[in-house]
């Protein structure tokens, strides 16, 4: 640690995400450093739509809680703000809801009695639908302006927080804040803004240590300190084995980022073009030169909701024949599904099939060179969508006598491929959708969050522990 | 003439949010990225015909002090739809190895 320890704030960061494994002895580590605060992301898109659509966790509650048992003991001991970004995966309010009440069964179960911030930010349509006709909601590259049917097609909305509600919390006494869908960057920046370390730094900072370990040589260490200062930060990771260096953090601004200079946040752009990244000793980077820019505040919409249903089977072809002339041998089975759904269903029932030979080019979905030799064997998908899930299946039913024994050659045998499945067919579920690419202008930081306090009554703790 | 694959000794490619995919190439040394991160195969224009894009959507980017070009594009389809294949876009830099580049003159 090569900072001064007397005027850099420190946020312990455990992982890139609530729910990854936490380890219990970086968390130690990191304490004797004598942190700010404890902070970390637990959200993303990263993984689709189907988590903001529905308000499940990527995670399952067996991950969140053992990493969230692990903080709140850590919390506890060392009297400093443990804050939560983008609760839940999604971060929408339900989403949130369950993350609290995974942390009230651990204060019980751990005779804590914490004071517990809820941001949510989750929007209404209704309220989005006034504030885009007012001019207060303007799309990012490639959206076009926002419609009332994007809106109404989402089954959950969330604007993207801002540090400034976090802030707010802990200065009101928060000791855990538990919060709505958040930049992953403002989470991590707001115990250092808080104190006055410089803005840039203290954004930049948080950038980098957003996904843990992922800026360090060993990610598989998922636990990082960042020190922010008034000039720069400093960049650590918590197992002592484990290093930064310049290139490692450096390129983290890479990941997942359309941009790896500028980085547009709720009130501002972090501008890190003149950055410049020395390794202050063997495993600590010094970062200093970044500018902030500040912004007319705006938020960030996310939107997601339910759209048709699929059906999939699968099988595996191994014939020589078949696999001599993939392409034509799947445009004609193709030909003949859609033809033989018509003629059973009608013409009317709008129900696509997709067939994706894997071993082929199911991934990229172009046609192979003429050079390619044939594959050794393919996988084949067969996926149905219709407007529902009986539907599907329907279309999957009435297509399994064809799939699973289309001739080589027209007035062959029937042959069968090799399924492995009875029932043959899937139900996939329902496909989710991404329908906002857009921000909303606000006038206060504070305007889209709703804070809920919560008070872990000592009667419980009494109760548990009885 | 090299490929691109035979300069760069990795090239990724990942969602950047639900609508961009950003494609990294790491070229090999100080002297590969001197000599190639420039070629015509690795324009705006040309990565814009490979994924199908507008070029004036694409956006390039050079990165001297990590030998690398950023090169990122909206999506056709938003991740996630009923069409998706590569819910990351994690495979999405396969086509770009292959390329022909030729020495800056």
């Amino acid at each position: 640690m090569t900072a001064d320890r007397s005027s850099s704030v420190r946020v312990l960061v455990p992982a890139g995400v609530l729910g990854w494994g936490i380890r219990a002895d970086e968390i130690e580590l990191g304490l004797k450093q004598a942190p700010h605060a404890i902070a970390v992301d637990a959200g993303s898109t990263d993984s689709g739509p189907a988590y903001l659509a529905t308000g499940r966790t990527k995670y399952g509650r067996g991950s969140i809680k053992r990493d969230l048992s692990i903080l709140m003991d850590a919390r506890r001991r060392a009297g400093i703000p443990l804050l939560i970004g983008s609760c839940g995966t999604s971060g929408c309010d339900m989403a949130v809801d369950q993350t609290l009440e995974v942390a009230l069964e651990i204060a019980r179960e751990q005779g804590d009695a914490p004071r517990i911030a809820v941001i949510y930010s989750e929007q209404s349509a209704s309220d989005l639908k006034a504030r885009n006709a007012a001019g207060k909601v303007t799309p990012l590259a490639p959206a076009g302006p926002l419609s009332d049917t994007s809106l109404d097609a989402c089954t959950h909305i969330v604007a993207l927080l801002g540090p400034e509600p976090y802030m707010e919390a802990i200065k009101s006494g928060a000791d855990i804040v538990l919060g709505g869908r958040t930049t992953d960057t403002a989470v991590l920046a707001a115990v250092p803004l808080m104190h006055g370390a410089d803005v840039a730094a203290s954004w930049h900072a948080a950038k980098i240590a957003e996904c843990g370990g992922l800026c360090t040589l060993n990610p598989t260490s998922p636990g990082v300190m960042m020190s922010v200062d008034g000039a720069g930060f400093t960049i650590e990771p918590l197992s002592p084995q484990n290093r930064c260096t310049p290139e490692t953090v450096s390129a983290h601004m890479l990941y997942e980022n359309s941009d790896p200079f500028r980085l547009v946040e709720p009130g501002g752009v972090l501008d890190v073009m003149d950055a410049r990244y020395v390794a202050s000793d063997d495993r600590c980077v010094r970062v200093t030169g970044s500018r902030w820019e500040p912004k007319p505040y705006t938020m960030k919409l996310e939107g997601a909701g339910g759209g048709p249903f699929q059906t999939i089977m699968l099988v595996g072809i191994e014939d020589p024949d078949v696999l001599a002339d993939v392409d034509s041998f799947i445009a004609r089975m193709e030909r003949s599904l859609r033809e033989r759904i018509t003629r059973t269903m009608g013409p009317d029932t709008n129900i696509d099939i997709s067939l994706r030979p894997y071993g082929w080019n199911a991934v990229s979905g172009r046609t192979p060179s003429e050079a390619t030799p044939p594959p050794r064997e393919i996988g084949l998908m067969f996926v149905a969508t219709a407007s529902t899930q009986a539907m599907a299946t329907e279309a999957a039913r009435v297509c399994n006598p064809l799939f699973f024994h289309f001739p080589v050659r027209e007035g062959n045998e029937l042959p069968s491929y090799a399924f492995p499945f009875s029932p043959a067919e899937i139900e996939r579920g329902q496909v989710f959708e991404f329908h906002l690419n857009h921000v909303v202008h606000i006038s206060s930081p504070l305007e889209l969050a709703r804070t809920r306090w919560v008070d872990v009554s000592p009667a419980l703790k009494t109760v548990a522990h009885a | 003439m090299p490929r691109l694959k035979d300069v760069c000794r990795y090239v990724r490619s990942k969602n950047a949010g639900p609508f961009w995919v950003t494609v990294d190439l790491f070229f090999d040394s100080a002297d590969t990225y001197a000599q190639y991160h420039g070629d015509p195969a690795i324009s705006a224009e040309s990565i814009a015909a490979i994924y199908g894009v507008d070029k004036a959507d694409v956006k390039r980017f050079e990165v001297k002090s990590l030998n690398m070009v950023k090169i990122s594009y909206p999506r056709t389809t938003p991740q996630g739809g009923v069409l998706e294949r590569d819910m990351h876009s994690g495979q999405q830099f396969v086509p770009l190895l292959e390329l022909q580049l030729r020495r800056n003159q």
